[in-house]
């Protein structure tokens, strides 16, 4: 009897044992400690990194079967990551909270939107140099859509098993926009260009404009790059919801219940990809690594469009705006419009920056939705 | 015949990149002709 008992008691210390023995799983307990830690603490996305921080954690305890078949983590995951289903919801959401006026009231802004973009595919151009097989490559470049849903939705498809590296650094220098940015835009202008003072004169758009607005990107859109065509109708759809005014209550549940819980289940199901042995690579350190120069090469060819707009205008365009042509929103709008301040103070920069980065979110779904659609035109996906 | 890393990486440069300026540059213009032609105006004037 004493045997069984000791038995029974030895099997509440094996996951200790196994603690030490798989080191990955340990080092991974810690890094989802310091996303919890940047969530909390440092108010780091604090939406998506405090339930990936703790499915990281929990995937990596030993013995853990969240992930393993019937788990519960794994069936969220089956059901919402396999399918593509979260992103979508989330693009829903997205799109009842965003207001593209200032886009509609300066539709040159959209080409800022399309500048901001180079990145996703100079970073994939290197990722193919490393040696990255041609879809990892795509999914690595998408980070630099600075986009977490598209790049969720692009890599759960077409490299689910980079999917935590890429979702952690989309989601990572997304929130770290403020700092990446500004010594790139400052390092491209002459103090000349960034003391361009830029008009505003509030442009109104019509209610008819901005119902027609979501209809035109999705029929347009969606004949140029039917691949991407659940992106762009998730995001136009929740944004003909908001225009429309006659169903607050869907707009309401989109951008609230609906996209809090997707977000709940999508951290977790993230958090849950950073199993340590599968993690614990020199590629996951390439990937972060490439993801942060995706965002930069995002912002220097988004700062050098703005110098050939500032030219051809005649010094009109204040070529910092053209580092909002991210979709990292409103954050990179709020970051050219402190950088414009800080050299001319009555350079009010926000709303002109607001267009671009509107044209930016709009920019990173077109880009993914194009990437897609030449990617199925050369057969190298279906 | 499997495609080579060079041509893949150029030709998602090219049709990728130029297919994105393409489509939101063609937008951009639809929604400048959309202003034009729903001006916020004169649909003010027609609710009032």
């Amino acid at each position: 009897m004493l045997e069984a008992i000791l038995a029974g008691l030895g099997g509440l210390v094996v996951g200790f044992k196994l603690l030490f023995v798989n080191w990955q799983n340990l080092i991974m307990m810690f890094v989802g400690g310091g996303l919890l830690y940047l969530g909390i603490k440092k108010d780091c996305e604090p939406l998506l990194l405090v339930p990936i921080g703790f499915g990281c954690i929990l995937v990596n305890i030993p013995l853990s079967d969240v992930m393993l078949k019937d788990g519960f983590i794994r069936t969220i995951y089956d059901a919402g990551i396999d399918t593509e289903l979260f992103p979508l919801l989330i693009f829903i959401g997205i799109g009842a909270m965003t207001d593209f006026g200032p886009v509609l009231a300066q539709p040159y802004t959209f080409l800022l939107g399309a500048a901001g973009q180079f990145g996703i595919f100079l970073t994939l151009l290197l990722a193919l140099a490393l040696g990255f097989p041609k879809l990892d490559a795509v999914s690595i470049g998408i980070i630099g859509a600075c986009d977490g849903p598209t790049a969720i939705y692009v890599t759960s498809k077409y490299a689910p098993h980079l999917l935590g590296a890429v979702a952690v650094a989309a989601y990572s220098y997304m929130s770290l926009v403020p700092v990446i940015q500004p010594p790139i835009m400052k390092l491209l202008t002459t103090e000349k260009e960034k003391k361009t003072v830029m008009k505003f004169t509030a442009k109104p758009v019509s209610k008819t404009t901005k119902l027609l607005f979501p209809l035109v990107i999705t029929i347009v859109g969606g004949c140029i790059a039917p691949k991407g065509l659940p992106l762009l109708a998730t995001i136009m759809l929740g944004n003909l919801m908001k225009e429309s005014g006659v169903v607050a209550r869907l707009t309401g549940a989109a951008e609230n219940e609906i996209a809090n819980v997707v977000t709940l289940f999508l951290g977790l199901c993230i958090g849950a990809t950073m199993a340590g042995p599968a993690f614990i690579r020199a590629e996951t350190l390439i990937i972060l690594g490439l993801g942060f120069l995706a965002i930069c090469l995002d912002t220097v060819c988004g700062v050098l469009f703005g110098k050939l707009l500032y030219i051809i205008t005649g010094g009109k365009i204040n070529p910092l705006i053209g580092s909002a042509g991210i979709s990292a929103f409103p954050m990179a709008a709020r970051v050219v419009a402190k950088v414009g301040m800080q050299y001319n103070k009555k350079n009010y920069l926000l709303m002109h920056a607001m267009g671009a980065n509107a044209g930016g979110q709009i920019g990173s779904v077109i880009a993914a939705a194009v990437m897609l659609s030449v990617l199925a035109g050369m057969g190298v996906i279906r | 015949m499997e495609m080579d890393n060079v041509t893949f990486g150029v030709t998602m440069l090219v049709a990728g990149m130029g297919g994105t300026l393409v489509t939101l540059g063609l937008l951009s213009l639809m929604m400048l002709g959309l202003g034009k032609l729903f001006p916020y105006k004169e649909e003010a004037g027609k609710e009032g």
